[in-house]
C-alpha cells in the first residue's frame, strides 16, 4: 500500500482514539480505557496487509487495529457508550470487542491474544487456503505462560501465525525490561519462529517488514514474530496515576509522596540501604514516566508520517480533512440519541 | 479509633504485620508502584515487582511459603486468578493435605473483587464460590474497613493459604484507579459505611469462621458478603415501613463457614434470602440452602445473585448485580404467603 493510504489509516486510528478520550472524560464511557495512541504506524503497517478470512486477535489496547481493519467505528463507539445497538450489544465494552465477520477478537486478559490467534491460524489452515492469523501483543504479555506456550505450539504445528509484539517499554506501570529475561526476538527464534524487529514509528518500515513475515506465513512456511517499538503516549490507561503523578507532581502526587516519605521514616522495617534503594527505585520509575514521549512531540508516529507526506501536500490536506469529517460524523451519529446526557 | 477507608485498612494491616514478621514478603505486578510506601520502608527484597506471569509467581509463592517465607501475593483483580489457577487448585490448596498435615503453606492471596464500575465481565467477577469450594483454602471477604484490617491481620498469622477478598466498590484506591481514573464526571453507588469507617485498636484481629449479624430481625434472614451486605441493609431499612423485619448476616468468612449463626437465625425467621454478587448456580446460595436442609430446616428460600456474564454497560451491570430493588422484591415474595 502507498504511503497515502497508510497515512489515512493512521489518522483514522488517532482520530478515533481522540474522540474516545473526549467521551471518556465526559463520563460517557465506563471503566478502564487503554488508548492505542502511539501504535498507529504498527496498526496501519500490519493490519492493511490483512483481508477477508485473515484472523486478528487483540489485547485490551485494541482500537487502532480494529479501526484499520474496517470494523465500523460508529458501532464501536456505540459499544463504548453502552448502547444495545453497539458492536457487542453494550455487553462487551472496550476490552471485549468482537467482530465475527472480520474474524477479530479482543481480550482483557494479558497474553490471551496469542492462543486465540493460534486457533484462528489452525482453523484457517484447514478451512481457508492461504489465510493467516495475526496476534497483537506487548512485551509485558510475552512473559505470560500462555504466550510462551503459544510460540512453541505455533512452531510445533507450523501454524500460519504472525505475532506482532509492540514494545513500548512498559508492562503496565513497570519497566518491561526490568521484569524480562533475554531478548524477545531471540526468544522467538529460539522457538523456531522467523523473527524480525522494526522501528514501529515508521509506517513504511513496519509495512515492509510485516509484509515479508505475513507472506512467509501465508506460503505455509510457519509462524513468524515481529517486534515493533513505539511509544505509549497516554499511559497504561486514561487517568494512569503514574503518569498523573509524574506529569503533575504537585497536584496529583503530593499525598502519595507524603505517604512514601513518612513510611520510609517509620521505625521498624528495612535498613537504611533497603529504604534508600526502595525510594530510588520509585523515583526512577517516576522519572522514566516523565521523560516519555508526548503526543505531537518527538517520537509521535503521526508526526513522522505527516512529515513523510509533505511532498504530497494537497493529497495530505485532502486526507486530513476527509478523516476529520469521517470521525466527526461518526461521533455525531453515535451520540445522536443521547440528548441532554451527552452534554453532561 | 482511627478512621480509614477499606483499602487503607488492608494496606495498614500488611504494613503492621511486615514490621512484626520479617518472613512476610509481598509479590505482585506493579508492586513497587502500587505499594510504594511499603517499598520505601521495607526495600526491594520484600516488595517484589513481578512480570505478568501469574502462573509462575503464584507457584513460586507456594514454594517460598513451603520453604519458610510468608508471601502476600497480589492480583489486580480476582478474575486474573484464572491464569494462576493450577497453582491455586492443585498445589497451594493441596500441599497440606498431601503431606498429611506435615507441611503447611502460609501465604495470602490478596484479590480485589466485584463490579459496579463498568469494567466488563473479565474484570468484575467475584468468584468466591468457586474458590471456597476447594478444600485446603481459607476464603475471607471484608465488607468494612474494620474487618478488612482484622481479617488481613488474621490471614497474615494463619498457617495455611488464605484468599483475602477486597470489594473494589468499597475500596477508594481501586475505584479511583480502575473506575474513575481521576474523573469527576462519573459516579458509583458506593455504600459509605462499607467504604470508610473506624478501625478499632491496632493491631486487632477478626476471627475466621465467625459471621457478623449486622442487623437483628425476625421475619427474614438475609445472608450475604461484601457489597451485598450493604445492599441488604439498605433494603431492610426500606422494608421497615411495611412491617417486614430483616436480619442481615455478613458471613465474612466462607471457608470456614459459621454454620451455627446462619442456622440459628433461619430457625428463628423461617425464611432465607441469599444475596450474592457471585454466580447463582453451584455456589454460595445453593450452599446456604444445603446447610439449612442438613440442619433439618426447610425455610422459604430465595436468592438474588448474578445470573449471567456481567455486562459492560453501566445500566445493564447495575441490573445484573444484586441491587436494593431486587432484594426488596425477593423479600416481599418470601413474606407474601
Amino acid at each position: 500500500m502507498e504511503l497515502a493510504g497508510l497515512y489515512r489509516q493512521m489518522l483514522r486510528a488517532r482520530g478515533y482514539e481522540l474522540a474516545v478520550e473526549d467521551l471518556w472524560h465526559r463520563g460517557l464511557i465506563a471503566g478502564e480505557m487503554h488508548l492505542g495512541t502511539g501504535e498507529e504506524a504498527v496498526a496501519a503497517g500490519v493490519v492493511t496487509l490483512l483481508g477477508d478470512g485473515d484472523g486478528l486477535a487483540l489485547t485490551h489496547r485494541c482500537s487502532p487495529e480494529l479501526v484499520v481493519r474496517g470494523v465500523p467505528i460508529v458501532s464501536m463507539l456505540r459499544e463504548l457508550l453502552g448502547c444495545e445497538d453497539g458492536l457487542c450489544g453494550g455487553r462487551g465494552g472496550h476490552m471485549h470487542l468482537f467482530s465475527k465477520e472480520h474474524l477479530a477478537a479482543t481480550s482483557g486478559i494479558v497474553g490471551a491474544s496469542l492462543p486465540t490467534a493460534a486457533g484462528f491460524a489452525l482453523a484457517n489452515r484447514r478451512l481457508r487456503a492461504n489465510k493467516v492469523a495475526v496476534a497483537f501483543t506487548g512485551t509485558g504479555a510475552m512473559n505470560s505462560g500462555m504466550a510462551l506456550e503459544t510460540l512453541n505450539l505455533a512452531a510445533a504445528w507450523s501454524l500460519p501465525l504472525i505475532v506482532v509484539c509492540i514494545d513500548n517499554g512498559w508492562a503496565i506501570t513497570t519497566s518491561s525490561e526490568a521484569v524480562t529475561g533475554g531478548r524477545h526476538v531471540e526468544r522467538a527464534r529460539a522457538f523456531g519462529l522467523r523473527a524480525d524487529s522494526v522501528d514501529g514509528t515508521d509506517v513504511r518500515v513496519v509495512h515492509k517488514a510485516a509484509g515479508k513475515l505475513i507472506d512467509f506465513a501465508r506460503r505455509g512456511k510457519g509462524p513468524t514474530f515481529l517486534l515493533a517499538s513505539c511509544p505509549r503516549l497516554d499511559g497504561h490507561f486514561l487517568g494512569d496515576p503514574l503518569l498523573r503523578m509524574a506529569r503533575q507532581p504537585m497536584a496529583e502526587g503530593r499525598s502519595t509522596f507524603a505517604k512514601v516519605i513518612s513510611s520510609a521514616a517509620t521505625r521498624g522495617g528495612g535498613g537504611l540501604k533497603d529504604r534508600a534503594g526502595g525510594m530510588t527505585r520509585m523515583m526512577s520509575v517516576m522519572a522514566r514516566a516523565r521523560r516519555g514521549p508526548v503526543r505531537d512531540g518527538r517520537g509521535d508516529p503521526m508526526l513522522a508520517a505527516r512529515k513523510a507526506m509533505k511532498r504530497h501536500q494537497s493529497e495530505r490536506d485532502r486526507i486530513e480533512s476527509e478523516v476529520a469529517t469521517e470521525i466527526e460524523s461518526a461521533v455525531e451519529i453515535a451520540l445522536a440519541d443521547f440528548g441532554g446526557s451527552a452534554d453532561a | 479509633m482511627p478512621e480509614m477507608n477499606l483499602g487503607q485498612a488492608v494496606d495498614r494491616a500488611i504494613e503492621d504485620a511486615m514490621a512484626r514478621d520479617d518472613s512476610i514478603v509481598l509479590i505482585g505486578e506493579d508492586a513497587p508502584m502500587l505499594r510504594a510506601p511499603l517499598l520505601a520502608r521495607f526495600g526491594a527484597d520484600r516488595i517484589l515487582g513481578a512480570p505478568i506471569s501469574e502462573s509462575a509467581f503464584f507457584g513460586a509463592a507456594a514454594g517460598a511459603a513451603m520453604a519458610g517465607l510468608r508471601p502476600v501475593v497480589e492480583l489486580y483483580m480476582v478474575d486474573f486468578i484464572a491464569v494462576a489457577f493450577d497453582a491455586v487448585l492443585n498445589h497451594i490448596a493441596k500441599l497440606e493435605g498431601f503431606s498429611g498435615g506435615r507441611w503447611k503453606v502460609p501465604m495470602v492471596i490478596r484479590a480485589p473483587s466485584g463490579g459496579g464500575y463498568g469494567d466488563g465481565g473479565q474484570h468484575g467477577q467475584s468468584l468466591w464460590g468457586t474458590l471456597a469450594s476447594i478444600p485446603g483454602l481459607t476464603v475471607v471477604i471484608a465488607s468494612t474497613p474494620a474487618d478488612a484490617y482484622g481479617l488481613m491481620t488474621t490471614a497474615l498469622a494463619h498457617d495455611g493459604p488464605v484468599v483475602f477478598m477486597e470489594p473494589k466498590l468499597l475500596s477508594d484506591n481501586w475505584l479511583e484507579f480502575l473506575g474513575s481514573g481521576g474523573r469527576d464526571t462519573v459516579s458509583f453507588d458506593v455504600p459509605t459505611e462499607g467504604a470508610v469507617g473506624p478501625v478499632p485498636d491496632l493491631p486487632h484481629a477478626t476471627l475466621f469462621g465467625k459471621a457478623a449479624v449486622r442487623r437483628d430481625g425476625s421475619d427474614v434472614t438475609i445472608v450475604s458478603v461484601a457489597v451485598g451486605v450493604h445492599r441488604a441493609l439498605e433494603a431492610a431499612e426500606k422494608l421497615l415501613p411495611s412491617n417486614v423485619s430483616c436480619e442481615v448476616i455478613d458471613l465474612r468468612s466462607l471457608r470456614p463457614l459459621d454454620i451455627e449463626t446462619i442456622v440459628e437465625s433461619v430457625r428463628k425467621t423461617g425464611r432465607l434470602l441469599v444475596v450474592d454478587e457471585d454466580y447463582r448456580e453451584f455456589g454460595l446460595s445453593g450452599e446456604m440452602a444445603a446447610i439449612c436442609l442438613e440442619a433439618a430446616l426447610s425455610p422459604r428460600f430465595a436468592r438474588v445473585c448474578v445470573e449471567d456474564t456481567l455486562p459492560y454497560a453501566r445500566h445493564l451491570e447495575d441490573a445484573a448485580l444484586p441491587n436494593v430493588d431486587r432484594i426488596v422484591e425477593a423479600v416481599n415474595l418470601l413474606v407474601d404467603v
